[in-house]
């Protein structure tokens, strides 16, 4: 604890928790294998068709008009296969899934159809049918049925003192540790534009003042001087992004290390001036990429042991709003890279994008159970017991089996 | 008009206190004023927590530099001697600890915090704790008027600083006026502050054997700010006796193993003779000379008069209502400067509750307000809500001048997108909560379409909480 006037780095990045993960050592090692699996929660609902764009459907330009990413678009989008490509801020990711690492699945979604993202990410998170309170989270859970049928080093469930905040996705009976890191997300331009939105409608003064201090964070930004005041530039962003997985990825390959992780990135909410080329989102995915290549590297040789599952509560509008951007919808994206899959995939049961083929004439229409991704993760990469998946850790999920063969 | 019902609840709790707690604004809603007042009679001020007098406090930082200052002068000669021969190096080491059993070890990795701010950080604890428990807030925002009113800085002396506002002002701010001035200027925290223990007769037997003199700061401070207030007829003349007047009072220097950093009155210090203050001849009887200086000031009009606009200032407007200012001037001229009927009357007075927010909450209120209002200020370090005050310019116990801090919204509001970053910083920290029932346990009636509408779209409910401790509603009291 300092007792001198900080500087703004300190102040922003001092502390924060924003990982959590159980202590579970040698998961599985009677195979002699030692799987690493970190969960990244992507807060605000991420844009699945601006992030892997379905360019081979007649109707995508239709749908999304200059907003759509082609293959010959000014961005062009990255070729995946001969219906799907990747948001050109993204290239980490589309090396991945050259290299057979990375699989896509697409019009995926959680149980969840309303379009609160609180109540969603509290489904995402604890795993249940139905939005409600949840003391644990599916994670968590997973590792107490792991712990049950006695495949953890019995040396490793040794409980740690949990920080200030757990998410909810690792909270429960299962002892968790967290840390805290170095950096905390700093409040985004996103925060800072809708604060001033309501400042506009009821506090001129306070807008003139937060105005103001937008203006030269963008100047700022514009000159690349980073940590101004301010909102957080790009780089900001990434530096956060890198950090927070890269550390993850860290600890997670230390050979005494947890094997379980998950964290959250936030800013996914991408109401007004998207940005899918070149912009917010762009930013996002670009800084997204950034922690995938971070968490790579220094996963070092257990990449090939690791699997990365990158989820978020729900897609977003199919249509672009009057703001150039997208309102909350359905189904989405659900990324999942690591040295362990069987990857190289898109795995969509594509529903279309005629106003028929949405659902309620708006959103992306869910034909994959993201649980169903999920328990197929848990089932064949950390070996938890079908039925404790089905009964436990998504209870009331017999219907989404486990999707068989994305580990290899 | 004014505000009547849950709303009144809300407002007395943001106005009046660090904003509501989980409950309280429907627990207040039946008679806000009355809660208030009862909060008046029912609490002491006092935390009831034990934590070492000032005094203690000092030798023990006292003692604590002595130690350090041994013990780097021990490494010093260690080093000199591995530098004078290689050879004796390890045996210079390895003697060193031995040789010096009394002094504490070089502390491990993950140590605690030197002394001096472990004290620091147990008193400003204890400060917040009292913020957050579950009362109005109303008496621990007149602690901190009062204590800001008679400011002094841990920059200067961080031993004292928690333990003289629990020494000299928490006991008298429902007390009188007369004996808080008495106890903050006799402190021996206010007087190494405001420099009186340099001051000397210059006709005292001191001042001629060292051939030093007076200091007066503390004299012009007490005028200009502690009491009768700026430009309110003083002369230069009054400044300068009643400086002399103070010498003497001073401290027991903090190496006195047994009474050191306590107040002492020294007569050899003390400027002898009468003295002529605001025109009136004070004879010489040593300590009583200032004392009865003192009791005048706290009974002057022009006192009575600075006290009523800035209690008024603080709590209801940058610019108040210039009737509640003299109603308040009135009371503490009627009541002898009761402190308690000085609260008293700023609650009953209508002006007091127009429902139109006029002051911004200064940076240490908005903070613990936030944290009041997630019901989990545990969760969050005391040295990193030290940090978050100082990073928004409002540092614990630390102003810049013995003005105090500021409490206009002219003083804070351009620090206002600072805030900003802290709310982000905290609201990642504290258990996430459903925003809707956050906003009805905070804001209730307060809080307009507008920010209900940006809580209910923010993306998580960290973003929501942020939104929720910077709405105007919520920054503006």
């Amino acid at each position: 604890m300092r007792l001198h006037a900080p500087s703004r780095r300190e102040l922003l990045f001092a502390s924060g928790t924003l990982f959590a993960w159980a202590h579970m050592p040698k998961l599985a090692h009677a195979e002699s294998r030692d799987p690493r699996f970190l969960t990244i929660i992507l807060r605000g609902a991420l844009d699945g068709l601006a992030t892997v764009a379905p360019v081979g459907d007649p109707d995508w330009t239709t749908l999304r008009g200059d907003n759509a990413l082609t293959l010959d678009g000014k961005a062009p989008a990255l070729k995946l296969n001969d219906f799907f490509a990747l948001n050109p801020a993204m290239p980490n990711l589309r090396r991945m899934f050259q290299d057979n690492e990375a699989i896509i699945v697409h019009a995926c979604a959680s149980p969840y159809r309303e379009r609160s993202h609180f109540d969603g990410q509290d489904l995402l998170e604890s795993g249940l049918p139905k939005p409600g309170p949840s003391d644990s989270g599916w994670l968590n859970r997973a590792l107490s049925s792991l712990a049950a049928g006695s495949r953890v080093d019995p040396n490793g469930g040794r409980a740690f003192a949990v920080g200030p905040v757990t998410p909810l996705i690792v909270r429960g009976p299962a002892p968790v540790l967290s840390w805290s890191p170095q950096r905390i997300q700093p409040a985004s331009d996103d925060t800072i534009q809708r604060l001033l939105d309501l400042y506009r409608h009821s506090d001129v003064k306070l807008a003139d003042v937060l105005e103001d201090h937008a203006k030269l964070a963008a100047i700022e930004h514009a000159g690349d001087m980073p940590q101004k005041p301010g909102g957080p530039g790009p780089a900001q962003v990434r530096a956060y992004f890198a950090e927070a997985a890269g550390n993850a990825a860290k600890f997670l390959a230390q050979p005494e290390g947890p094997r379980v992780g998950a964290l959250a990135l936030d800013g996914w909410d991408t109401h007004v001036n998207e940005g899918i080329a070149k912009g917010r989102l762009s930013d996002l995915l670009s800084a997204l990429d950034g922690a995938l290549a971070a968490v790579q590297t220094n996963m070092g040789p257990v990449w090939r042991e690791t699997v990365v599952v990158l989820a978020t509560e729900f897609g977003r509008t199919a249509h672009l709003n009057g703001t150039d951007g997208t309102d909350h919808g359905t189904a989405t994206v659900a990324l999942v890279v690591g040295g362990a899959l069987k990857g190289g995939r898109v795995i969509a049961d594509w529903p279309g994008l005629k106003e028929a083929d949405l659902y309620e004439k708006r959103d992306l229409k869910p034909t994959t159970d993201l649980r169903a991704v999920l328990k197929g993760v848990l089932k064949d990469h950390l070996r938890v017991d079908e039925r404790a998946l089905a009964q436990n850790v998504f209870p009331g999920s017999e219907g989404a089996k486990p999707m068989a063969g994305l580990v290899g | 008009m004014t505000a009547r019902g849950k709303e009144a609840a809300a407002l007395a709790l943001h106005r009046f206190g660090f904003g509501p707690a989980a409950g309280q604004i429907d627990a207040i809603a039946a008679d806000p004023r009355g809660a208030l007042i009862a909060d008046l009679d029912r609490s002491s001020g006092m935390p009831s927590v034990d934590l070492p007098s000032s005094g203690t406090a000092e030798r023990a930082v006292f003692d604590f530099r002595a130690e350090e200052q041994a013990r780097q002068k021990l490494e010093q000669r260690a080093k000199k001697a591995a530098d004078a021969s290689t050879m004796e190096v390890s045996q210079a080491v390895m003697d060193a600890p031995s040789g010096a059993s009394a002094v504490p070890q070089k502390p491990p990795e993950n140590k605690p915090p030197p002394l001096p701010q472990q004290i620091l950080f147990n008193e400003a604890k204890v400060r917040f704790d009292a913020a957050c428990a579950p009362t109005t807030g109303l008496v621990e925002r007149l602690v901190w008027f009062w204590s800001n009113h008679f400011c002094i800085s841990a920059d200067k002396i961080p031993s004292m600083a928690g333990a003289y506002e629990r020494e000299a002002v928490r006991p008298y701010v429902l007390g009188r006026f007369a004996d808080l001035l008495l106890a903050v200027e006799s402190h021996p925290a206010m007087l190494f502050y405001l420099d009186n223990v340099e001051s000397m007769g210059p006709n005292s037997i001191a001042g001629i054997n060292r051939d030093r003199g007076l200091n007066e700061n503390l004299a012009r401070e007490t005028l200009e700010l502690h009491t009768l207030g700026v430009r309110s007829g003083y002369t230069q003349t009054d400044v300068t006796n009643f400086a002399k007047v103070l010498t003497g009072w001073t401290w027991i220097g903090p190496g006195e193993p047994d009474r050191g950093g306590e107040f002492a009155f020294n007569k050899r210090l003390h400027e002898p003779g009468d003295q002529i203050v605001m025109g009136k001849r004070y004879p010489d009887t040593g300590v009583e000379q200032g004392r009865a200086i003192l009791s005048d000031l706290a009974r002057h009009p022009a006192t009575a008069q600075h006290i009523a606009r800035k209690l008024a200032a603080h709590f209801v407007a940058d610019e108040p209502p210039p009737t509640l200012v003299a109603r308040l001037a009135k009371n503490f001229a009627d009541t002898n400067g009761d402190l308690k009927e000085l609260a008293r009357t700023l609650i009953a007075a209508d002006e007091s509750w127009v429902p139109r927010r006029q002051k911004l909450k200064t940076p240490a209120q908005w903070i613990t307000a936030g944290l009041r209002l997630t019901g989990a200020y545990d969760t969050i370090p005391i040295g990193r809500i030290m940090v978050a005050q100082t990073a928004l310019g409002e540092p614990l116990w630390r102003p810049p001048a013995p003005n105090g801090f500021a409490d206009t919204e002219a003083a804070w509001i351009d620090g206002v997108p600072r805030r900003l970053d802290i709310a982000n910083e905290f609201a990642a920290r504290v258990p996430a909560a459903d925003p809707a029932a956050l906003i009805e346990l905070s804001l209730g009636p307060l809080a307009s379409a507008e920010t209900r509408a940006t809580i209910s779209r923010a993306e998580s409910r960290r973003q929501a909480l942020a939104f929720l401790v910077m709405a105007p509603e919520f920054l503006r009291s």
